[in-house]
């Protein structure tokens, strides 16, 4: 028996469960079909981070706007998250890297955002401590913090379900056909239809993409990220390097997640990774140099979440180039956290009016053609 | 018996500064652990000329079972028993065979790969194996009882652990509780060592012994035995043996003061100040977990085993699994366990040099003795549901301090298995890595479900197996090249 819905979310991250739960806010009753369960890979298990800070300037005008939905996010999903704002910290290493972070505050300022705030090396340590003694300063972004991944992914899900969207999981898409103006989604559990698929498969996407005939040139990626023994609280701000890789935060019960993009190796087809040893002995020198306070502390767990990354390293968001009716969401570079609840609002938008007041252009998917 | 601070290669030898510069980068087969089946394993691939590197965690060879059998302060051979003497003969026949061993030595991350990073006298470094055989032993099963983390409550094993390698013995008014054959022998080696037992606590259930007859015969056949009912004898004539026991409450303020105790549906209490808890072991599944060996559910010693074919070979190729970390069969199969391993690997990499097929057969027939009685072992001794699955307020996982209540309240939110579990309780995150409440968690989502743990699954397996100092990450060698320092062959 064919299962009918409005639309058919592909994929249940955060963003396709945030999506779900727009389209259900919108009036539509969306399905999301997971082929593990929700939150499973990088939506549940990323840094966390919510951050405006230093973003590529495409995707500003999204961070801000999802920043907004993040600001009362208990009122949107009925679940604070563990959403804290103790702001994002761009931490500069050296005076040349102070004065580049400098000249980017300023293009922002010209182009009307402000949440970037370049700051001197008293207020450095006035906002961390316990950073190390060479770094002259850097930019805050005080709205930014952190949030618990899983906990929003399953939030957006319940949230979703409760508004009308159907979720299941355990079920693998096999199968994308357009049919007159409806898709058919063949499952290994079943065959759904709907006018409206959004392909929000992360890793997976370029698949989903190519039953349909479009190639995108999606690389699957797997960010590690390791924490540490609970230590006693040492700092608030979530911390960013963009010299070195490094993202740095500590969580409420004292624990101290270490990220910042050295990568596993993954194995998609078998939702494994391995862990690259040799990248992590880096990022704990990177610490060890920047934060002498954690020198005694210890690796209790290291991990990766199979995501996708793009060759320009921002998102797909927009109709696809080749189908009508499917929308792409993926692609999001080790940075779709934060832009989780906006998106799906655009996406919302965009499917339910044919529009969306966002400027979504620079993530056409066939800005790669002639790339890939 | 050598000295175990004297160091000479290709023999156990207690860990010593520049220990971890004498290991290469790569070897045809490491073996981690050092146990009966690690020793046996060791044997076979030494002997056939294999490249052969034994990591152990203790201070000497050995394992659980033979613990400390090389540095015992215990010498009076009554008290340990003759089975733990038998260590001697495969600690000998390893260091015969130029196996080089690593004492001291924690693997904390294994990966598809077989690329492996160890920590040796407060170093990291990584290496390569061309065959990993994991003999990672087994751990004592959780015994989730209301006060089990006030101090003053432990578990056997590490009573037993302290007897062997320091020759002390519980002091004060001590209790043990719970079932399984190593309570009764933990319980005859106190005894022997001088101490004293104020009470045993049986918590063997019932109806245990009318399930596990049909099994019997195999039993009586076994060297099991005769060695259980003396052990059995010995302790009773000295030790006030409570049985039909259903409950238990470990109760106190900072520390153990008395134990509740639940029979025939009254409870009473009695005074102590150690309570020493055992019910039965499971395997230790975490490295093999870590490196993506499948493992599944055995409801016959209820908890989770790797799928391994007859040498032990497990999903991940070159990967193999002996000893009780492939399921528990006690010391003696361990060692044919971990022999046929290394016939294996033996086998796989150098088939020129392999011994022919008797001596495979020969461990085959061995461990097939060996196993027998085992089924009447595993049912008699299998935990009471009530002592595998708390309720209310008792805690589940240690580290984190979350309660049976607290899991059942979250099953709500949607939880299917351990790892959501663990995504919203932080249950199984903490330094023990879910050694303490792994099987507790997948049992009680299980049961919630109303499906086999089988179903239910573990939680997955984060490296580091053990925590290692940021300090020794970062001091790791530096480049890739370095880190793995392998010519793949």
């Amino acid at each position: 028996m064919t299962r009918t819905a409005d639309a058919i979310v592909i994929g249940g991250g955060l963003h396709g469960c945030s999506t779900a739960l727009h389209l259900a806010l919108r009036g539509l009753t969306p399905v999301v079909i997971e082929k593990d369960y929700a939150g499973r890979h990088a939506s549940g298990v990323n840094a966390g981070g919510v951050r405006q800070l230093a973003r590529n300037l495409a995707e500003v005008p999204l961070a801000v706007a999802s920043m907004e939905l993040w600001d009362r996010i208990e009122d949107l999903v009925g679940d604070d998250c563990g959403f804290d704002s103790h702001g994002q910290v761009l931490v500069a290493e050296s005076e040349e890297e102070l004065a580049r972070l400098a000249a980017r505050v300023d293009d922002l300022r010209l182009r009307g955002f402000t949440h970037e705030e370049l700051i001197d090396r008293a207020e450095l340590k006035r906002l961390l401590p316990a950073v190390a003694d060479y770094c002259p300063g850097g930019v805050v972004s005080r709205r930014d913090g952190a949030a618990d991944p899983f906990r929003t992914t399953q939030a957006f899900r319940r949230q979703a379900i409760a508004r009308g969207a159907t979720v299941v999981e355990g079920v693998r898409v096999i199968g994308l056909v357009r049919r007159g103006a409806t898709w058919q989604v063949a499952t290994d559990h079943g065959a759904y239809e709907a006018p409206v698929v959004v392909n929000a498969a992360g890793a997976w996407a370029a698949r989903i993409a190519a039953m349909v005939g479009e190639a995108v040139p999606l690389e699957v990626i797997a960010p590690m990220l390791m924490i540490t023994a609970r230590l006693p609280r040492f700092i608030d701000p979530v911390v960013i390097l963009r010299g070195r890789k490094l993202s740095f935060k500590q969580l409420a019960n004292g624990t101290v997640v270490i990220g910042g993009g050295h990568l596993a190796k993954p194995y998609p087809d078998e939702n494994a990774t391995v862990l690259d040893w040799g990248k992590l002995a880096t990022s704990a020198r990177t610490v060890w140099e920047l934060f002498p306070v954690m020198r005694e502390t210890t690796i209790v767990r290291a991990w990766a979440g199979i995501e996708a990354r793009m060759p320009d390293e921002i998102p797909v968001i927009g109709r696809s180039a080749v189908a009508d009716g499917l929308f792409h969401q993926f692609g999001f570079s080790a940075h779709g956290f934060q832009l989780g609840p906006g998106v799906g609002s655009l996406m919302a938008d965009l499917i339910v009016t044919g529009a969306t007041n966002l400027p979504i252009e620079p993530f056409r998917v066939d800005r790669f053609a002639g790339r890939a | 018996m050598s000295d175990p601070n004297e160091h000479h290669s290709g023999a156990p030898s207690a860990s010593s500064a520049g220990e971890g510069a004498r290991i290469q980068g790569e070897y045809d087969v490491v073996i981690v652990g050092a146990g009966p089946a690690g020793l046996a394993a060791a044997a076979a691939t030494a002997s056939a000329k294999l490249s052969t590197l034994v990591l152990d965690e203790n201070a000497g060879p050995g394992g659980q079972i033979y613990r400390a059998i090389t540095t015992t302060p215990v010498q009076s051979r009554d008290v340990l028993g003759l089975d733990y003497w038998q260590g001697e003969d495969l600690v000998a026949q390893a260091r015969a065979s130029g196996a080089t061993f690593v004492q001291g030595a924690t693997v904390w991350s294994l990966d598809r790969d077989r690329q492996m990073a160890v920590s040796i006298n407060g170093a990291s470094r990584g290496l390569f194996a061309r065959r990993a055989i994991l003999a990672t032993g087994a751990l004592e099963r959780p015994f989730p009882i209301p006060g089990w983390t006030l101090p003053g409550v432990m578990t056997a094993g590490a009573a037993q652990t302290v007897l062997k390698s320091s020759g002390l013995i519980p002091d004060g008014r001590v209790v043990l509780a719970g079932t399984g054959p190593l309570l009764w022998l933990i319980a005859a080696q106190i005894l022997r060592a001088g101490g004293a037992i104020d009470a045993m606590l049986d918590t063997t259930p019932r109806g245990n012994f009318r399930r596990a007859l049909v099994h019997l015969p195999g039993f009586v056949a076994s060297p099991y035995f005769a060695k259980g009912r003396a052990l059995q004898r010995e302790v009773r004539s000295k030790v006030k043996i409570i049985d039909g026991v259903t409950a238990l409450r470990a109760i106190g303020d900072d520390r153990l003061r008395e134990v509740a105790v639940t029979r025939g549906g009254a409870e009473e209490r009695m005074a102590a100040d150690i309570l020493l808890l055992h019910q039965g072991v499971a395997p230790n599944v975490n490295l093999a977990m870590a490196a993506g060996v499948a493992h599944r559910w055995d409801a016959r010693q209820l908890c989770f085993v790797p799928v391994l074919d007859a040498d032990g070979n497990s999903s991940v190729p070159g990967i193999a699994v002996a000893g009780d970390g492939a399921g528990i069969g006690g010391a003696l199969a361990a060692a044919e366990r971990g022999r046929l391993a290394g016939l294996a690997a033996v086998r796989a990499l150098a088939a020129d040099r392999a011994p022919g097929a008797a001596e495979t057969d020969a461990a085959r027939r061995a461990l097939r003795r060996a196993e027998r009685g085992r089924a009447f072992l595993d049912i008699l001794f299998a935990p009471a549901a009530s002592f595998r699955r708390p309720t209310g307020d008792t805690i589940v996982c240690r580290c984190e301090e979350v309660t049976a209540a607290q899991i059942a309240e979250t099953m709500s939110l949607g939880v299917e298995g351990p790892n959501q579990l663990k995504a919203f309780r932080r249950c199984g995150m903490g330094p023990c890595q879910g050694r303490m409440c792994g099987l507790t968690v997948s049992e009680l989502i299980a049961q919630a479900r109303g499906v086999s743990p089988d179903a239910v699954g573990y939680y997955r397996v984060r490296p580091p197996v053990k925590p290692i100092p940021l300090k020794e990450l970062a001091d790791m060698p530096q480049t890739p090249a370095a880190v793995n320092a392998v010519v793949r062959g």
